[in-house]
């Protein structure tokens, strides 16, 4: 067992992880963070994705140990004082949802996004979520709410 | 008091922003493998690498003392327990053949990813590492891996059958008295008419949902209670007591959170029977999770059918016969519904069409591969591929345009109610009207002028455009309808409405979300029964225990079964108010009239608010004699008739004819669902749909090796679609309400999947059938499009062998399972 110091979603944590232990693995089944999903086994689809020092990072692709010291941002981390960050209240209008499985992933890929690209164009968006995949939305309401997002400086 | 004139304004119709999106966005959910309870045990499943053998031995010492295992079990340790064999509720013949399908194999597999064994460790890192140190034996057999050779005999999946077909189903119109003999129309139109002959190739797709399966199963406490990521957890439950031998009443099943299913979470799976067998066994509560390949190589596959069709018409184009010759790939097993979706496709083939005559032939056939079944609009996509994809063939024959060819010989609006040459009756439909506003927002006859232009040009890339005027049974199902095809369950849906103290109110439904939406679209339809606010009515799905009666979520049966019971029962929910408010209004019950959430006495301004009589019955202090103190009541619907939706949907591609890349510009559809409930989760529902209709045109496929393993086990070999694969679409409706239920509405889950794979395929074939090709075996790759490009320039009618050079040349014989095929040949 390694003992990282991991601060999530404004929270420090001190744990002893097996060295083999993902990101992912640790947030939800250690740390309790159920919000971030596993989709995959091979980093193709995105659910998993949180924000490690502000970047967007599959947690599937990342040991746990890889985080100590760092500070990671999940689904669950996005509100302040119950209010929506942007991202998510664009989501819900543009109904850019449907089960929601891919929803956290891709929401917290739109964030990073958009923090490299304020101005995207459609293609742009596209091109920029093409490691997320969603089964149920077809990406056009996705597309959109990135779009919207984006209008309203999110 | 007196009605408020805030009042909720009416709330079908308009696009609330979904209820469900509160938990989902914020990541406060409940998915099935979020669940941890104290003690809990992981299973990790040892599956068989090979598609068929015996199993020799089973050596489990080394995995039984790796660290954190508290048991190995095999199928002889549960034989009894699991029960002889996992359910099939749809034999769809008396003399239908189908193998035992214990959930944990014995003595023997019959497809690469059959569990043998599992292991049971504290946790699920545990369970993977002990798996690996099973060590099982087998006797290696050859698989039967290809339906055609399987279906003429040969090789046998199962010995024991003695034969590869489980059943032949056959429908024919003039034994049905629906038409007249097929085979007649077909022979007098080979004298002055047209036959064209084809053969199609439906590929093996997979579901695909985003999250994997996962079963939690808790055995303390008086109920097993099992967590499953299911969608239908009345049917599970009911199926798993009955295959498991337990009591009915001792166990609860709870669908939480559910990411997604398509057809694909609507079975009882080999996992969730061992993991409730083992934590019975164990007294522990015990999960399994699947990893994203067992998902892609074990959760049930879809479509894998060959069509070969026959259509015959005049020399106008007016079609008079369809005959359809169908072999559908069961894989190894029957699972829940798997005999009967190629049946569902049976009265679909003759789609919108006049035709005279109609027979359908399906032979299902057994290979060593993961069963089929349903995978979104389960038979109807197939169907509507085939007709759609004829109609264009008899289009370019009779030489007119695609839409003039469907003009021609599609049911006229005044002409409804319909009745079908397949014994339906169609009660509404209005194909002029969603053709000429998808004609108008397509652009298409600018669009064919630049299509032509191109074609001079002979520019490199080629324009093509897809026609698919479809349309689709749902509202799965009338209970009648199902007795007669000999399914084993109804088709009504259950719904109760509970009255709170407080005014609030509890919807109970038996329809089990994953995606829909329904706590949105159900308190949309309640608010404008019951004229109570949208946020004061609470939607309760999924348990066993809450909602006691319901045949769950699939074939777009939700709304137009389940909503129809929530207004049953809200409507009786009224009438059991409306004596109590005549008692407090000191009225006459004749006296009054229901509105906008209150009793009023007609005439004055004396009135009585729903809330308020909730609020009368739960005190139960002053009510009329004899009258029972609730207001709560249940309803259960079972629909007279199928619902029709129908669509125009064109499509226009450009392929590459260098690289064979296929790239889709522009997607434009107008679906006629009839009224809507919720405009935006009807649109998102098209999105999803033409999505998934779209991959299995130009991007998925299941492709197992000469071995029988699935060489497509992962999303790096399974090609599920991105954002940047796709354009936006452009969507529209026209609403002709059903007239068969109380809000007129039809259904939209299935639409999309079912209506554009046709179009997108058509429209690639468009591109490039000045070059001699009319058929490309789906999905359209680039190898696949530039191989056919090649072979069409190199004048090689027939790429890959079947049929031959000359049975291509043959007047009427054109037809093709191989990746392209010209059409010199033409039909005669």
């Amino acid at each position: 067992m390694v003992r990282i110091n991991v601060n999530v979603d404004g929270v420090g944590y001190s744990d002893d992880v097996e060295p083999r232990t993902l990101l992912v693995q640790y947030l939800r089944e250690q740390v309790g963070k159920t919000g971030t999903v596993v989709g995959c086994d091979t980093s193709n689809c995105g659910a998993c994705t949180v924000h490690v020092d502000g970047s967007s990072v599959k947690s599937c692709t990342m040991l746990a140990v890889q985080a100590d010291g760092h500070e990671v941002t999940t689904i669950e981390g996005l509100a302040t004082n119950g209010e929506l960050h942007p991202m998510q209240q664009a989501f819900h209008e543009q109904h850019a949802l449907q089960c929601g499985y891919c929803t956290p992933g891709m929401i917290m890929q739109s964030i990073s996004l958009l923090k490299e690209n304020p101005s995207p164009d459609e293609t742009e968006v596209r091109e920029g979520l093409e490691g997320n995949l969603c089964r149920c939305t077809g990406y056009q309401n996705i597309v959109k709410a990135v779009l919207a997002a984006s209008k309203a400086g999110a | 008091m007196t009605v408020t004139e805030d009042r909720p304004t009416r709330e079908v119709g308009s696009a609330r922003r979904r209820k469900e999106d509160a938990r989902l966005i914020t990541g406060r959910t409940r998915w099935t493998d979020n669940i941890t309870l104290p003690g809990m045990l992981h299973l990790a499943m040892v599956r068989s690498p090979f598609a068929r053998a015996k199993v020799a031995s089973i050596d489990i010492a080394a995995a039984k003392s790796a660290p954190g295992v508290l048991a190995v079990i095999t199928g002889k340790d549960i034989a009894e327990e699991q029960g002889a064999t996992l359910p099939c509720a749809w034999p769809i013949t008396e003399d239908q053949k189908a193998p035992n399908h214990p959930a944990m194999a014995i003595d023997r597999v019959n497809f690469a990813g059959e569990i043998v064994a599992c292991v049971v460790a504290r946790s699920a890192a545990e369970a993977r590492d002990a798996m690996e140190l099973v060590d099982v034996e087998y006797d290696e057999e050859t698989p039967v891996l290809d339906m055609a050779t399987a279906a003429e005999g040969g090789e046998l999946t199962h010995t024991d059958l003695g034969t590869n077909v489980s059943a032949t189903w056959v429908f024919d119109s003039a034994e049905a008295g629906a038409g007249t003999n097929v085979d007649d129309e077909i022979s007098k139109a080979g004298q002055d008419g047209v036959v064209i002959e084809r053969t199609y190739r439906q590929q093996r797709l997979i579901p695909a949902f985003m999250e994997p399966r996962s079963t939690v199963v808790d055995p303390t406490g008086e109920q097993t209670t099992m967590w499953s990521a299911t969608q239908v957890p009345h049917i599970l439950k009911l199926m798993a007591a009955l295959t498991c031998g337990i009591s009915e009443s001792k166990l609860r099943v709870i669908a939480p959170d559910v990411g997604g299913g398509f057809g694909g979470k609507l079975q009882v799976t080999p996992e969730e029977i061992i993991t409730l067998v083992v934590a019975r066994r164990l007294g522990k509560p015990c999960k399994y999770t699947e990893t994203r390949s067992e998902s892609l190589m074990v959760a049930h596959h879809g479509r894998d059918q060959i069509q070969k069709l026959t259509l015959s018409a005049t020399k106008d184009g007016t079609v008079t016969g369809l005959k359809v010759d169908l072999l559908a790939d069961m894989g190894a097993y029957l699972g829940l519904v798997t005999p009967g979706i190629p049946i569902l496709g049976a009265f679909m083939y003759n789609s919108i069409y006049k035709f005279a005559a109609y027979r359908f032939t399906c032979r299902n056939i057994f290979t060593n591969k993961n069963w089929t079944d349903a995978y979104r609009g389960a038979g109807r996509p197939e169907a509507t591929y085939a007709i759609e994809r004829m109609m264009d063939e008899l289009a370019v024959e009779i030489g007119v345009d695609p839409l003039e060819i469907r003009e021609r010989n599609w049911i006229k609006h005044e002409e409804f109610p319909f009745a079908t040459v397949a014994g339906l009756e169609y009660d509404s439909g209005n194909y002029e009207a969603a053709t000429s506003k998808a004609r108008e927002l397509f652009d298409y006859d600018a669009l064919r002028a630049e299509q032509k232009q191109r074609r001079d040009a002979g520019d490199k890339v080629q324009l093509g455009i897809g026609v698919s005027t479809f349309t689709e049974m749902c509202g799965l199902a009338p209970s009648r309808v199902l007795g007669a095809l000999n399914y084993a369950a109804g088709g009504w849906e259950h719904a109760s409405v509970r009255m709170l103290p407080s005014g609030k109110v509890e919807v109970v439904t038996g329809s089990s979300a994953h995606g829909q939406g329904h706590e949105t679209a159900w308190s949309q339809i309640v608010a404008d029964r019951l004229g109570v606010p949208f946020d004061d009515i609470e939607i309760l799905h999924g348990d066993t225990q809450t909602s006691p009666r319901g045949l769950d979520t699939y074939g777009s049966r939700s709304l137009t079964v389940g909503g129809m019971a929530v207004i049953a029962a809200a409507d009786k929910v009224i009438e059991k108010a409306k004596p109590i408010a005549a008692h407090m209004l000191e009225a006459n019950v004749d006296d009054l009239e229901f509105k906008d959430g209150a009793f009023t006495v007609k005439g004055t301004e004396s009135s009585k608010g729903i809330g308020e009589i909730a609020f009368a019955v739960f005190s139960a202090h002053d009510l009329p004699d004899g009258i029972e103190p609730s207001l709560d009541a249940d309803a259960t619907y079972d629909p007279a008739n199928f619902s029709f939706p129908h669509g125009t949907h064109l499509c226009a591609v450009e392929v590459d004819t260098e690289t064979g890349e296929v790239v889709v510009r522009n997607y434009t559809c107008v679906d006629d669902i009839g009224n809507v409930v919720n405009p935006l989760i009807v649109e998102g529902q098209v999105h999803g749909g033409l999505v998934q209709g779209i991959a299995q045109a130009l991007f998925e496929e299941a492709v197992y090796d000469d071995a029988g393993t699935l060489v497509t086990g992962s999303f790096v070999d399974y090609l599920v679609p991105s954002a940047a694969d796709l354009p936006s679409f452009t969507t529209d409706r026209t609403e002709t309400p059903a007239t068969g239920n109380a809000l007129g509405v039809k259904g939209v889950g299935e639409a999309g999947a079912i209506a554009s794979t046709p179009a997108v395929v058509n429209a690639v074939v468009d591109a490039v059938r000045h070059f001699g090709i009319n058929d490309i075996e789906m999905p359209c790759s680039p190898h696949r499009v530039w191989t056919a490009l090649q072979h069409a320039s190199s004048g090689d009618a027939t790429p890959t062998g079947n049929p031959t050079v000359d049975d291509a040349a043959l007047p009427s014989h054109n037809a093709t399972t191989s990746e392209g095929s010209t059409d010199e040949g033409g039909a005669s």
